[in-house]
This record gives structure tokens, sequence and C-alpha cells, in this order.
């Protein structure tokens, strides 16, 4: 068979055989399902808290709610499942809901199953937990301190796992290196946020104990194992299925796993399949983040600029659990620790704590961006401590072209690369020297204006043991050596002779569909539309391994690589039926044009599927040695990708890209805001085999990682309340924040996959956030020492570098200090009312529950339930998010009638609130002068959706209680900021009673 | 509109894509909800369900509008156009086909909300200009493309819609 067929698809930008359908409303998204007549809605009551015991959990009032079929804590679910399997060696459970504790925000405490949405979310709001919160942690280095709180008591502490690893000989490096240069870095969170939420429908069979689970879930199905021993069935038990169409992932997708437990049991418990859709403030608050991390790294430099060993110190943010596949994100890069460098010596110390925050998982450059931002940002100190220029050090440093296959110091094996010439012709190409003029120009004229770096090594297709790094080598010994990253593909040929591909890639958008469309009908010489893929799930039908699903950057490398072996193998056997119709040899059949032929004579030819239904209809008639079946399945594993090594070497992934950046950015004078002036990203990621799709990954890495350089940020409250849980909070870019940026290929075949490709998907988001840091720091401070730059870089932080800190106010506000013990934001205030009564009669008032019921805005009745103690049930909102809440009041430093310390504590579905108060009651004129100083605070779920209006919203409720006091008096007058508060209180508490 | 009782179900009647349709609904019912749900029309597609992210844009008599800001009793007697009303006879529009010429879609997930946008737009403003154009897209979020590939689609739509030269 001669390979005379030029590729007419493959490495051309044909449209997609996805958009017709997605671009006239008829994709095909978990939500757009069918579901089965009887399929109940699904809803969770979260935690408020960032950490606090259960103390109880009453479900009655909500069991008796219209449509609710049941009601499941997390007893009832611990009671039919096993803790998920948690990846280091650690006595500690990891539940997907809260058993006797809650760890964040968000948290899922009870699941409600009724027969729809709304009012399955009616019910979890009638659902009481009484919580006692417990000190919180959210700082990963304070995780660390002795006097923590301890999120597990089981683990003695917050550090689940620490490891130290030793390269070469790097003290004897540093003790030789005339310097020794370090920076300490801060990463903050941030997520990929797909604007598809997550989703599940599952139902439960009891006749075979098996579970049918389709969700959005992207890979890896090594995620299937741990989903099936949660549930505590055998893999075969657990169908699990993936949509068609997937509204974007970027890794986060992954992380829906937990909820396919969750809905699994509740089909079961519910006796119905059940479904559920996450909204957006679940979404924020509480699918995956990326991780925070603290990083120290110190490098041991030459007077040239070369670097001979690197030191690390990070320390890894992993949320409240230690959810599969982490600590993923720390070890990921494990191989890559060294960049694009040189560097023969490393030392490295990995801790991984645990924080009252969100577990995290998968998102897009996974690791890769935490990693870089270190090391790039040291690359620019080292230049700027030794006075050398940036773009020299960093040449210095290349790991030369001839190195390739080049082994780092902690075991990756880059495949290929030329990094100095890409470097070169990024360059020329991306017209740095104007770019520098420009600068130059800028900065004459007295604008802030700097050029950043950065230089990435993007690796793709990660070894599946490389997460066993963690363990250490006798560890991994025990458990056994895990590595490889299996990629299938099937294709088959019908009776008709139209060819199917089936792969379990999961795409999320990214055209999958369509790459394996031009490869196949390459290799056959068919049409692309003869050729038909489905990239979707069904673990019960379809071939796929633990690496399977769409992570990593794999499908070009791995996943496209397999089809191509199975096309090639088909088309083998293809050649052979065929050479003996055409009577030549099958070396000289060609396939082209839908027709396969004879080499040299276009008149002996057949239809390609005549000579495919050959096999079908007359399998008799085969050649000798050629078996029938017309369906060809591929499991690949590439040999490169070995297991970690006994000195803890790792190939942590099969190919690695290369990618220089540099961009010019302007600080506005006026605002401090940062603005990309130009942004230019050079890409070698192997063959490209469709040139607008991996300009699509560059842009929309590009995009998501302007979000991150300069507004994305998963906020938390030192008590781990949640402050980003909308996209008004946690703010995405939007066209206008995205320029376009200039982007640059250069093609370095990969020797170790079938097509030469390798991934693309994720480079920007490794190197883009630290370009831009990068170029901040120089716009900001163009020599000397490095300013601290800390993502997101906003005009906030800027301001203080442009403008000097901010003077102090002429009238401070007295500054509480935050008490993490207790709950959200404190607010603090103060006011007087003047009321018409005597101060017997107010104090008495104040003690009276029938006044209290009257005067406290939203009240449904006050109970005396002591001396000095109510209970309330009041209906408290801020602007349009109004909840029901039950409050306990409590009367303390009683001194009749003169004055006494109000406090109160109100819980509630939307989250928390609480208050104290120190009124003091003075004999005027005309009655009595009522003073009080108040802290108030606000937590939960008001906390993450209504941040921007706490401080108004608390005063409002205050002054409210307070006016209401007076005009429950007969008095009204009011001076203060009570008076101030009028108005708000007018416009916002409307009909606070009922 | 008729008094509206809270719990109960009342009529909502509607066209969607010229269709008479109707449901029973409560009347604290999303648009979004009777339209994929009630209806089935899942062209729409809800990303945030609080106005930010512009995935469940619709036409209501002809303006663009956050399906998941508006209750489905709103749209009693209404004109409402999904994207599964932009194409006729299984044939794109030429906004369609720009997009997916120009790539200006990967999951697809918010493409629904900024196609009825633009297309409200170019009804409007035949001959809207890059401002005009990006003015109406800043409403809505896109986390695959970039947006560049989408300005580009948008710019060649409204020259094919001008009757112009197809690439902008």
């Amino acid at each position: 068979m001669k390979d005379t067929v030029t590729e007419r698809f493959v490495g051309r930008s044909v449209a997609r055989v996805e958009d017709p359908a997605l671009l006239s409303g008829h994709g095909r998204y978990i939500d757009d399902l069918p579901v089965s007549p009887g399929t109940l809605a699904l809803a969770f009551v979260r935690s408020p808290h960032g950490h606090a015991e259960i103390r109880s959990v009453e479900t009655a009032e909500a069991a008796r709610a219209p449509g609710v079929v049941a009601i499941i804590t997390g007893k009832d679910f611990a009671a039919r499942t096993r803790s998920m399997t948690v990846g280091v060696k650690a006595d500690v459970e990891c539940w997907p809901m809260a058993v006797d504790r809650v760890r964040y925000v968000g948290e899922p405490v009870v699941m409600v199953v009724a027969t729809d949405r709304y009012l399955a979310e009616d019910a979890a709001d009638l659902v009481a937990v009484d919580y006692a919160p417990l000190g919180a942690v959210v700082d990963p280095v304070a995780a660390l301190s002795d006097d923590a709180p301890v999120l597990h008591p089981s683990l003695g502490g917050n550090l689940i796992n620490e490891r130290r690893f030793r390269y070469g000989d790097p003290e004897a490096a540093f003790e030789a290196a005339p310097h020794r240069i370090g920076i300490d870095i801060t990463y903050p969170r941030s997520a990929c946020t797909p604007i598809e939420t997550y989703g599940v429908i599952a139902s439960y069979d009891p006749g075979e104990d098996a579970y049918d689970v389709t969700a959005n879930f992207q890979g890896p199905f090594s995620i299937h194992a741990v989903v099936a021993r949660s549930l505590q069935v055998p893999g075969n038990r657990l169908r699990l299925r993936t949509p068609p169409d997937s509204g974007g992932s970027f890794g986060i997708k992954q992380g829906v796993f937990p909820y396919m437990i969750l809905a699994g049991i509740a089909a079961r418990i519910a006796g119905a399949p059940v479904k559920w859709i996450e909204d957006r403030l679940e979404h924020l608050s509480a699918s995956v983040s990326a991780t925070n991390r603290q990083t120290r790294i110190e490098a041991a430099v030459a007077t040239d600029g070369r670097i001979t060993a690197l030191d690390w110190d990070q320390i890894e943010d992993c949320g409240a659990h230690l959810r599969a596949p982490e600590p993923a994100t720390l070890y990921r890069m494990h191989g890559n620790m060294t960049g694009a460098y040189d560097i023969p010596n490393m030392a490295i110390r990995n801790r991984v704590v645990l924080t009252n925050k969100t577990p995290t998982g998968l998102n897009r450059g996974f690791g890769g961006p935490q990693i870089y931002f270190a090391l790039e940002r040291l690359m620019d100190t080292i230049a700027r401590r030794l006075g050398l220029d940036r773009l020299e050090v960093i040449r210095r440093n290349l790991i030369p072209a001839e190195a390739f296959p080049y082994r780092t110091t902690s075991g990756a094996l880059y495949d290929s690369g030329d990094y100095a010439k890409v470097l070169d012709r990024a360059v020329a190409e991306g017209g740095l020297d104007a770019l520098y003029a420009r600068r130059n120009k800028a900065r004459a004229a007295g604008r802030r204006y700097g050029i950043g770096f950065a230089c990435v090594v993007e690796p793709s297709v990660s070894n599946m043991g490389y997460i066993t790094t963690v363990l250490t080598p006798e560890e991994r010994a025990k458990a056994g050596p895990k590595n490889g990253a299996q990629a299938t593909a099937t294709i088959s040929i019908d009776p008709l002779g139209s060819v199917t591909v089936k792969v379990a890639s999961v795409p999320q958008g990214q055209g999958h569909r369509t790459v394996l469309a031009q490869v196949v009908a390459d290799k056959f010489g068919l049409p692309m539309d003869a050729v038909r893929v489905l990239a979707d799930v069904d673990t019960m039908r379809d071939a796929w391994s633990i690496a399977s699903g769409n992570y990593a950057s794999r499908f070009a490398p791995a996943v496209a690589g397999a089809t191509e072996i199975a096309a090639e193998r088909l088309r083998d056997k293809l050649a052979k039926v065929a050479a003996t119709q055409l009577n030549i040899p099958p070396d000289d059949v060609i396939f082209e044009a839908g027709r396969i032929g004879a080499a040299g004579n276009p008149d002996n030819n057949l239809s390609f599927a005549r000579v495919a239904a050959t096999a079908h209809w007359s399998p008799g008639t085969l050649p000798d040695g050629v078996d029938q079946t017309m369906r060809e399945t591929v499991y690949w594993t590439p040999p490169e990708l070995e297991a970690p090594t006994a000195d803890d070497g790792v190939n942590s992934s099969l190919c690695h890209g290369f990618i220089f950046d540099f961009c010019g950015i302007e600080i506005d004078p006026e605002t401090a805001e940062p603005k990309i002036d130009r942004y230019v990203t050079m890409h070698d990621c192997g063959r490209i085999l469709h040139p607008a799709m991996v300009d699509g990954q560059v842009r929309g890495g590009f995009a998501q990682a302007v979000g991150a350089a300069f507004l994305e940020e998963y906020a938390y409250g030192p008590d781990g309340s949640f402050r980003s849980g909308t996209l008004a909070d946690y703010l995405l870019p939007t066209m206008v924040e995205v320029p376009e940026p200039v982007i640059l290929h250069h093609e370095t075949v990969s020797p170790f996959t079938p097509l030469g490709a390798k991934g693309v998907g994720e480079g920007n988001c490794m190197s883009t956030p630290v370009c831009i840091a990068n170029a901040v720091a120089d716009a900001l401070a163009p020599e000397g020492e490095a300013p601290d730059i800390v993502l997101p870089v906003t005009a906030a932080k800027l301001a203080p570098s442009i403008f000097g800190d901010e003077p102090a106010p002429k009238d401070p506000v007295p500054e509480t200090k935050a008490d993490a013990t207790t709950g959200g934001r404190k607010l603090t205030g103060e006011g007087r009312a003047m009321v018409q009564a005597s101060r017997t009669d107010v104090w008495k008032m104040l003690l009276d529950p029938a006044t209290l019921d009257a005067i406290i805005p939203g009240s449904h009745g006050v109970q005396k339930v002591g001396e000095t103690r109510f209970k309330a049930d009041v209906t408290l909102g801020v602007g349009p998010v109004r909840g029901r809440y039950k409050a306990d009041i409590d009367l303390s430093d009683l001194d009749p009638p003169n004055a006494v310390t109000l406090s109160g504590q109100a819980v509630g579905a939307l989250g928390t609130g609480g208050g104290q108060g120190r009124i003091t009651l003075t004999d005027t004129d005309d009655g009595t002068e009522i003073a009080y100083r108040y802290e108030a605070e606000i937590g939960g779920k008001v906390a993450s959706v209504g941040g921007r209006l706490l401080d108004g919203a608390a005063k409002v409720v205050i002054g409210e209680f307070f006016r209401a006091l007076a005009r429950h008096c007969g008095g009204g007058a009011s001076s203060g900021a009570l008076a101030r508060l009028r108005g708000l209180v007018d416009r916002v508490i409307k009909g606070g009673r009922s | 509109m008729p008094r509206l009782t809270q719990n109960e179900t009342h009529p909502v009647r509607f066209t969607l894509n010229g269709r008479p349709v109707s449901a029973r609904v409560q009347p604290r019912m999303l648009l979004t909800d009777v339209l994929r749900h009630e209806i089935g029309a899942t062209g729409t597609h809800v990303g945030c369900e609080h106005g930010v992210c512009g995935a469940c844009t619709v036409q209501i008599d002809g303006e663009p509008v956050r399906a998941c800001l508006m209750l489905a009793q709103q749209a009693e007697g209404c004109e409402v156009r999904t994207v599964e009303g932009l194409a006729t006879d299984d044939a794109l529009t030429s906004l369609q086909e720009a997009f997916r010429e120009h790539f200006a879609l990967q999951c697809g997930f918010c493409t629904a909300g900024i196609l009825m946008t633009l297309d409200a737009l170019f009804l409007r403003q035949p001959d809207a200009d890059e401002g005009a154009i990006r003015e109406a897209l800043s409403g809505h979020l896109c986390r695959c493309t970039g947006y560049a590939p989408i300005v580009q689609a948008a710019l060649a739509a409204r020259n094919r819609i001008k009757g112009g030269p197809i690439d902008a």
C-alpha cells in the first residue's frame, strides 16, 4: 500500500462539524437531555459557615412541604457509602457532604428531593441546621501554625502531606554560587468558571444494585473508580455517561464527581431518578477552584546569570478536603520545575495544607500558573539584581536545541524543541524592538509603561503515575507502580461503507469530532462527511480507561494519535481485501476520492464502500489471513511515561510544548488601571492539526489568563465567609477587557506522538499571568528591586505605588478586629434616638416580648425563654434577598434602668446574621435619649451574594429597630446616624413586618 | 395582566418563533424554565440566573431580553424569539454562517444569547459599526473564544447582511 494520499484535511482550518447544531439551538447539553417520567429534582442545603460543628438537623417541617419526596442528611448518606479515596497516606475521611462538621461555606449539608426544582429549593429553606461555629483558617501559612484551628482532628493539624526532594547536588551548587537570589510568591485562587454549571442525572436499579449516572463530567475516568468505591459497587455497577455536548469545562467539570455520588444515593433513597443542575452561587462557592499557593523560590546564580540550582518551598492550599486527584495540582509540573531552563540541581519542599475553603481540583493550566509565576518572576528578579538584560538571562539558561530529547533533573523527558530559535523568531516577528521604542517614548513622556517576558514549557498528556510522586518511594513500592496514559479509539465501518469513530475524549467545545473526522477521512481518502465521530462516553459500552477524558491537553497528541493508529490498521486490512479484488499487491493500493484503487492505474479501482462492505456481506470471500471484523479498537499508551523512579524522578508528561510571550502594559496615571498595550504569544505545540482551533485555544486560554491577572479572585473573609458568589463579584473578563494577542507559531514535531502533535490548550494560562506581572513590575519600578506583585493586579492594588498611601481619614471609624470564631465581616456603628417615654418605661419595653415583637424589624413573634433570653422568628432582607431567620436574643450586663447589652444571633436559609449593641438610657427634658453602639455581622449566602450591600444593610436593620422603639414609645425624634439612615430605611426596608 | 395567585398555576400564552404556545405555570416561574422545561425549547441556555452572563438572551417583541430575569407570565401575549427561530428550513442565517466560518464558538453554550443580541442589533441597525457591535456584546460572557472571533464574525455577518464583502 502506498501512502500517496495527500492530506486534504489535516492541517487545514476546515469548518467544524459541531457547529450547525450548536448555532441553531440543537446542542444536547446535560440540562437538555430527556429524562424518565417521574424524575425528581435535587437541591442542597449548604453550610453558611466556614467552619462549624453540626449540632442538629431539623427536617420535619421541610419533609411536610409540598412535593418533597426525601430529605437526606450527612449521616443518612454516610450510612450507605464509603468515604472518598484520598490520594495521600493520611488518617482523614473525605465525604462529598458534611457529616458532623462543615468546613467551607457552601459545603452540602442536607439533600432535598422533590417533584420539581422550585419545590425542592422551597423545602431546603425549611431545613433548620443548628451549628456551633468554630474558628476558621483560610490562609495556608496560618493553617500551619500551632494555634490554628484544625479542620480534621484525626490529622492533628492542617498539614496533610509533606515531601522533600533533592535532584543533583543543590547544596553544593548553592555553596559554590556567587549569588543566592530568591523571592516569595503569593498565588491567589481563581477558576476558569465555565458558563454551563455542573449537572447530574442519576438513577438506581435495586434489582442489580446498579447506579446509572449521567453527568457533564470531563474525566479523568480514574475518578470512575473513586465514585464506584464510594458507592460500594463494582465498576460494572456504575454506568457513567456524559452528554454529547458540554458548556465548557477548562478542568472544572472534573469536580462534579462528588455530586455523582450524592445524586446516586439521593436517587436510591428517593426510589426514583433525580436530576440536579447547579446554580451559579453553588458553582462559585462550592464547585472547585485552582489551588492558591505560597512559594519561596531561590536560585544559585553565576555572575553571568546562569542558574545552577533551584530551591523550591511550596505550600499548597487544597481547601477543606483533599479530593481526588489532589494534590495533583502540586505534582503535575513536578518534572518541569526547572521550566525551559537547563538547571542541573534542585531541591523541593512540598507541603499540602487544608483550609476552610472550597476543595480544589482541575483547572486549565493545572499547577502551571503557580510554578511559572514563581519561576518567571524569579528570572525577572535575577536580571534586576545582577543588572543584566532580562532576555539575556533567559537566553543563557535555555535548554539548547541539541540537547533534545532532554531529561530534566527531576525526571521529565522533554520530547523536542528549539527554544532559542523560537524565542528569536518571536522577538523579530512579534516586534520587540518596536515595543521597546514605544516604552521608551512613553517613559520619556512621564508615563508608566513596562515590558514583561515569560518563558514556559507547556506539558501535555499527563503520566497517570505522576501523582504517586506524593508518596515516598517506599510507599510507592508497596502500592505498586502507576504510569502510562491510555488513549482509546474505535473505528468501525458499517455495511453501507460509512465510517464511525468512537473515542472517550469528552470534549467541552474543543472540536474533537471535527479533528478526528479530518484524520480518518484523510486516512481513508473519504470526504469528511463520510466519517461520523462520537466523543461522549458510556462506560458500559465504550472502550475507555483511567486516562480517558479531556484534560492535560491530551486530545491532539494522544486521542487523535490513537485514532490515527486505529485508522491505519483498518486501512491495512482494507488494502489487503482490495488487493485481492483488484489483482494487485497490497503495497500498490491507494485510497483516494472515495475509492480504493491501484497506484498508477486510474481505471483499476473500487468504491471504498464496496470494499468495506465485503466483510459484512460476504466474509467467505476475504483473502487468507484477513478477518472479517470491520472494527478496530486501539488502546494506546506511550512507553515514555514510566512510573516515578526510586530517586523520585518522574516524567510527568509525554509532550512539552514551548511558549515565549512578551507584552507591553501601561498604567493609567489617573486611575492606576493597568492596560495591555500589546501582547505577543509564540507557541511551539508540535504539528498543528487545525490552525484555527489551535488559535482558538490560545485566544481562549489567553482571555482566561487576562481574567486571572487583572480581575478574578475567589475572595474569602478571615472567618471563611465566601465573598464572591455572583458574577458581579467574581468578575470575568468581557470583550472590553480582552485585547487580541499577536499569535505566532513554530512547529517542532513531537517524536513521541503518532501525529507529531503536542497539547496546546493550557499554555497561556501558565505564561500570561506572569508575563503581565513582569510587565507591571517593569512599569512600576524600571530599575532596582522588583516590587511584589500579587494577582489580580487591580487598580486598587497599584494605586499606592502610583499615588502613595492613602491619607488617614480625618474622622476615623473605629475598627473592630475581625473575630474568626463567630461569623462574617464585622460592621460597626452608633446612633441616638429620642423617645417620649420615661427611662423606666423604656427599660420595661426592652424586656417585654410583646414590645420586642413589635419593634424587631420583620418579627413574626418573640418568645421569652428565660429571664433575659428571647427567641424570635424574623424576616430580614438585603435588597431583594430576603429570608426568614431564627434569632436568639440575650440581654446582659444589665444596669436597670440605665444600660443593657443586647446580643442577637440569627440563622436562616440565607445565612447567618448577628450583632451586639450596648444601649444607654439618659433622661432628657421630654423623655429619654437612647444611645447605642453596635457591632454586627452577616455571613453565609447573604454575604456571598450581597457583600457590596452589607454595611448599609446592617445599619438599616439596626436603625430600624431603634426607630421602631422610638415609634412604639410615641416618640420619633432622632439624631446621629439614625437620622441619616432614615431615608435609606424607608427605601430599602419596605414591609419588613408581615 | 390578569391577577395571579401565588402557588397556583395560571395559563400563559405567547408566540414562540412565530408559533402560538401556552403553558400553565406558577407566577414565580422564570421564562427560561418555561421555555426549556415546559415547552422544550432548550436552545436558550441558563448560565448565571442573575442577569450577568447573557447566555439566556432571547428577543421579546424584537428587543433582546435576559430570559432568566423575566417571569414567564410577563411574556403573556408577547412575541418571543429564540435561537431555534433564527434558521429556516435547516439553513443557517448569514449570522450563524459567519460564526461558523470565523470559529466564533467553541462549546456553544453562550452562543445562543450572543446570536440573539446580534440579530436584534442588525435588525435595528444593519450598518452597526464595530463600536456598536462591541457595545452590544459587552453584556455577554464567553469563556472559550477570547471574543476576537465573535467580533470578526459579527462584522462579517453585518457586511453580508448589507450585501458587502463577506470578510470585514
